[in-house]
């Protein structure tokens, strides 16, 4: 257990580093996402390529989503995500406390 | 009984005389939930007799959608809407269906032989839909997310993580600008098929080498992450050939924007599905041999 528990802190470390370290190495990159990449790929080899169908909310909006909604939805998806592991793992542990001292709940 | 001696009026309350058990209140106020999941059934319309499986599958379902309609359009790895011409988007959803339809059978026998799988899966899933908001900066300047499906194919198999994947993948598409409906077959392929096929290779091997588990496990969900990538770089290549390389020229083109980002993600989702296993280990031992996940001792 103890060591597991070393083990999840470096790994978390490391995680931490990847993630980072790039901000710092490569200051002034732009980090779009790589799918503008692709676009981007798809007009150089085949030249200009119109997407034949826009997506159904885009149609229904007129536009994109605005940056500050997407970001206010990023962190909903995320935020229900962590909610339900915390949830489950929560419950986990205290079942395992609950089975290693008395019996009743 | 409790209502002779109190001075309540019983009348007045418009529910039955035994909720004044404690006992009895729990299980009427179960029974109220129960009564808003059919309504949520009657909502669908499709089906209105329902086993208790596809029950859970449908709850289970449902709350992917709530969850996955409001996933952003910032995610970077599916293949854009109207990028693949229609006869590729009928391809690679047909490509998809064998896999799905074993998916849907395999989840519903799970669930019919214990419910409380349940937990697990949405656990599975809740980790795909976390993993696959996380933005991260690479070291190639831009951002890509991970995909999240390593896990679910270790601990089910690579068919029931085809099933997780195309529901975050419709909803993605519909509400997000994420991905897209014509391109849904090709972005299932790779993503909810593709990437858990090789994640649950990966680990059967590792397995019968004898590696260490949660090696094999990191190996399992990087190169499942990797290779999603790959797979839809050469979806990509396929529906775009280079006019002077054909396709072969241009999969390597798209495996250079997409590969070098991901390269550095696909470490972090191993790390980090090494991390939720060896929490699951700990904690959660009787579901995860519930779901046939064991002990490598």
């Amino acid at each position: 257990m103890k060591k597991d528990a070393r083990l999840a802190i470096v790994l978390l470390i490391v995680v931490f580093a990847i993630i980072v370290i790039p901000l710092f190495a490569l200051k002034g990159a732009e980090f779009g996402g790589s799918d503008d990449a692709g676009s981007e790929k798809v007009e150089a080899l085949t030249g200009e390529y119109e997407p034949w169908f826009t997506p159904v909310f885009e149609t229904a909006l007129g536009g994109e989503l605005p940056g500050e909604v997407e970001s206010l939805l990023f962190c909903v998806q995320t935020g229900i995500g962590v909610g339900i592991i915390a949830f489950f793992m929560g419950r986990f542990v205290e079942r395992k406390k609950n089975e290693k001292g008395s019996t009743s709940c | 009984m409790m209502r002779t001696r109190s001075p309540r009026k019983v009348d007045d309350i418009p529910i039955a005389p035994s909720l004044y058990s404690l006992s009895n209140k729990m299980g009427n106020s179960l029974l109220a939930v129960r009564d808003i999941n059919h309504i949520y059934i009657v909502v669908e319309g499709s089906v209105i007799q329902m086993t208790k499986s596809q029950k859970k599958i449908l709850k289970l379902s449902v709350a992917f959608a709530i969850i996955f309609a409001v996933t952003p359009n910032v995610n970077a790895m599916h293949i854009m809407e109207g990028y693949l011409t229609p006869v590729f988007c009928i391809a690679w959803f047909v490509v998809c269906i064998p896999f799905l339809v074993k998916g849907f059978f395999t989840m519903k026998k799970m669930l019919a032989e214990n419910k409380k799988s349940i937990t697990m899966l949405a656990m599975a899933g809740a980790y795909i839909f976390v993993i696959s908001a996380l933005k991260i900066p690479s070291v190639t300047g831009s951002c890509s997310h991970m995909t999240g499906t390593g896990l679910g194919a270790i601990l089910f198999g690579p068919s029931v993580v085809s099933i997780l994947g195309i529901i975050v993948l419709i909803f993605q598409a519909i509400l997000l600008a994420h991905g897209g409906l014509t391109t849904l077959g090709a972005n299932t392929f790779s993503m909810a098929i593709a990437g858990p096929f090789l994640s649950y290779g990966i680990y059967l091997l590792c397995k019968k080498c004898k590696v260490n588990k949660r090696v094999s496990v990191f190996f399992a969900a990087a190169f499942g992450d990797l290779f999603t990538y790959c797979i839809t770089s050469i979806q990509l290549a396929v529906a775009f050939p280079s006019t002077n390389g054909g396709v072969g020229a241009s999969a390597l083109e798209f495996l250079g924007v997409f590969a070098p980002t991901q390269l550095s993600l696909a470490v972090v989702e191993g790390i980090l599905t090494v991390l939720i296993v060896m929490a699951l280990e700990n904690y959660a031992q009787p579901e995860l041999k519930l779901i046939g996940f064991e002990e490598a001792k």
